[in-house]
């Protein structure tokens, strides 16, 4: 009993249902076919996984605050095309390739933050902006066609290798969650994002400086969508136009099944990394069973309808 | 004098939105290579006032403090719904148009009952109802293709008396029968209430339910309303949901163009029109400008971005941080 409890510290009831549904989405899938419980699928499902996840890290940081950021598609493409880019520009450029696709996305992130933080415009439209301008500034670069700039290989490495049978993707994945979860748990800083979530005049009037709070949040998110960017151009081995456009409702709707709570105040790490765990076995299987695209759309929709009615009920519909 | 300035004061978003819409489209239509034509102001309207149609109804649900994700989503539902349906006798072709509407209000509806009595936060609801919408969507065309009823489609997109574009006149009676009726109605009113304090307005025995079911299943039927008239421009139907993904984001845009508060309890479809308007007539003026087409998202972005920060003037100008926090 004791140690259910402890248990329940760590992972709470969102994650838990989003565990048995993804169990029982692989044990439906093993009648259809043995290998959607083979090692060899789920490794390959926790390697393309982590595109998503790492996105879905970033955008939790922000869900955290209350706000959201749609400014995904365009800052996920501009990571890994400033990376192919800077990675054929010579030794230099090649060992650079990372830090600067990273600082990119720090940058166009800091906006964002800047934006909703010191303009104090909701962060749905002004991140939306952010992205239209993105998109604008990528597309009078690459000239409207896919750069031919080759990943460098430590990109392709990050993103297609493998440590001891493990995805190296997924360890970055990992890694990042870990951070993510110190940061979150540990720090002062993560309390004052939950602080703000709940209630940022109480946050505001205690003390704590809610704009560098809120800027450091969308930053953040920026470097991890460019880093999910310059992995994705690494796995493909090249950057091409729009490739960041399938992640932005994934991300969220991963964050969200994950246990956070749009509104802000609520949610962990290890439930957005099951929530994205749950939403690429959900979209893989339903390609490999063949279902055509209409009907794989509408059960997307439903299951995720369908999992908010049941673990999100107990959610403040009103801030 | 003073009614004047106080009815000034509270629609000073809408309007602002008309004047920047009416400079700027004098400006197109004089630069423009077309000048003043009738087939120019033709075209301009149909591209137009799909645009408006779906602004409008994401205003409503805006007005109640939602968002609607699947706005563009009902749009393109419908658009392919239309593409099947209104073909053949005027029977079948009025029954047809009944069917997308009907479509179109149900789709809302759902939407609000999710939101409502599955007590979900809008944006995840209609996120997911927009997958579903636009999976129903390539169901039904699988490539784009279809038919509409060619007669009826030339009408409505063409002009009356010579110079002024039916679409403009469908929009006006769109006004007028849906979004008049329902801002001077006690619902309509009660949703301006629950938007902008729902717990007062619930305490005050406004039945925030019943209005928010209101206002989400206008909205769908206006997202209704716009892809039935869409299909009329194309004649044929399209489940492209990056189509259906932009709609929603442009008319998002739109409604803040137009004034209203994403904060919800402000604001109206009046002002979402010019927001539509002016948004639509951007891409016409780069065009008629002659900025290379590689120029041309980063300047619509840029526009798009200063647009929406024209609403953080507000915040320079406050004496109280404390009021910073909506």
């Amino acid at each position: 009993m004791m140690r259910l409890r402890a248990l329940g510290r760590y992972i709470d009831r969102p994650s838990l249902i989003a565990v048995g549904v993804i169990v029982l989405l692989l044990l439906v899938g093993s009648f259809y076919s043995n290998n959607f419980i083979s090692p060899t699928y789920l490794l390959q499902q926790l390697q393309i996984g982590a595109f998503l996840g790492i996105i879905a890290i970033g955008v939790l940081m922000v869900v955290l605050l209350g706000h959201v950021d749609l400014s995904i598609p365009w800052v996920v493409t501009m990571g890994g095309m400033m990376a192919t880019a800077a990675g054929n520009l010579g030794p230099g450029g090649t060992a650079l390739a990372i830090p600067f696709a990273l600082l990119c996305g720090l940058i166009v992130g800091t906006v964002n933050g800047l934006g909703v933080a010191v303009l104090r415009i909701p962060s749905m439209i002004f991140t939306l902006g952010v992205n239209a301008v993105v998109q604008g500034l990528m597309v009078l670069y690459t000239g409207g066609y896919a750069p031919q700039d080759r990943a460098t290989g430590l990109m392709q490495w990050l993103a297609g290798e493998r440590i001891l049978g493990v995805p190296n993707a997924t360890l970055v994945w990992l890694l990042l969650a870990l951070l993510a979860g110190f940061i979150l748990r540990l720090t002062p800083l993560g309390r004052y994002i939950f602080a703000i979530g709940n209630r940022e005049r109480a946050a505001y009037l205690s003390g704590v400086d809610t704009r560098l709070v809120l800027i450091f949040s969308f930053a953040a998110a920026g470097m991890c969508s460019a880093l999910a960017g310059v992995m994705l151009a690494g796995y493909s081995r090249m950057a091409y136009q729009a490739m960041g456009d399938p992640y932005l409702l994934p991300a969220i709707a991963g964050v969200v099944i994950g246990g956070a709570n749009v509104l802000g105040g609520r949610g962990t790490v290890l439930g957005t990394v099951i929530g994205s765990l749950l939403i690429t076995i959900l979209l893989s299987m339903l390609s490999v069973m063949q279902v055509p695209d209409s009907a794989r759309q509408i059960a997307y929709g439903v299951i995720i309808i369908v999992m908010m009615l049941i673990s999100g009920r107990e959610m403040r519909t009103s801030a | 004098m003073t009614n004047v300035r106080i009815w000034l004061a509270q629609n000073y978003a809408p309007i602002l939105a008309g004047l920047v819409f009416a400079a700027m489209f004098a400006t197109y239509a004089t630069k423009g290579s077309a000048g003043w034509q009738v087939a120019v102001l033709d075209t301009a309207a149909n591209k137009a006032v799909a645009l408006a149609l779906i602004s409008m109804a994401q205003t409503l649900v805006i007005i109640t403090r939602g968002v609607d994700l699947s706005a563009g989503m009902i749009f393109i539902m419908t658009n392919c719904i239309a593409s099947a349906l209104v073909t053949g006798t005027p029977g079948d072709v009025a029954l047809g148009i009944c069917g997308v509407l009907l479509a179109g209000a149900l789709a809302g509806l759902c939407n609000g009952l999710l939101v409502v009595f599955g007590r979900l936060p809008s944006i995840i609801v209609t996120l997911a109802t927009g997958s579903i919408y636009s999976g129903i969507a390539l169901a039904i065309r699988p490539t784009p293709g279809g038919s509409i009823d060619e007669d009826l489609a030339d009408f409505l997109t063409s002009h009356l008396f010579g110079a002024i574009p039916t679409s403009l006149v469908l929009l006006l009676a769109v006004v007028l029968l849906v979004w008049v009726p329902f801002r001077m109605s006690v619902v309509g009113r009660h949703c301006y209430a629950a938007g902008s304090a729902e717990s007062a307005a619930y305490m005050s025995g406004v039945s925030v339910s019943r209005a928010k079911l209101v206002a989400y299943t206008l909205s769908g039927l206006l997202s209704g309303i716009a892809g039935l008239f869409v299909t009329f421009v194309t004649y044929s139907g399209d489940a492209g949901a990056t189509i259906g993904g932009a709609y929603t984001l442009n008319s998002i845009a739109a409604v803040v163009i137009g004034g209203t508060s994403l904060y919800g309890g402000a604001g109206g479809a009046i002002g979402s029109i010019f927001g539509a308007f002016t948004l639509r007539t951007i891409d016409d003026l780069l065009l008629a400008f002659g900025l290379p087409p590689l120029w041309q998202p980063l300047f619509q972005g840029i526009v798009l971005l200063g647009a929406v920060s024209l609403g953080a003037v507000r915040i320079f100008r406050l004496r109280n941080r404390m009021e910073v926090f909506q």
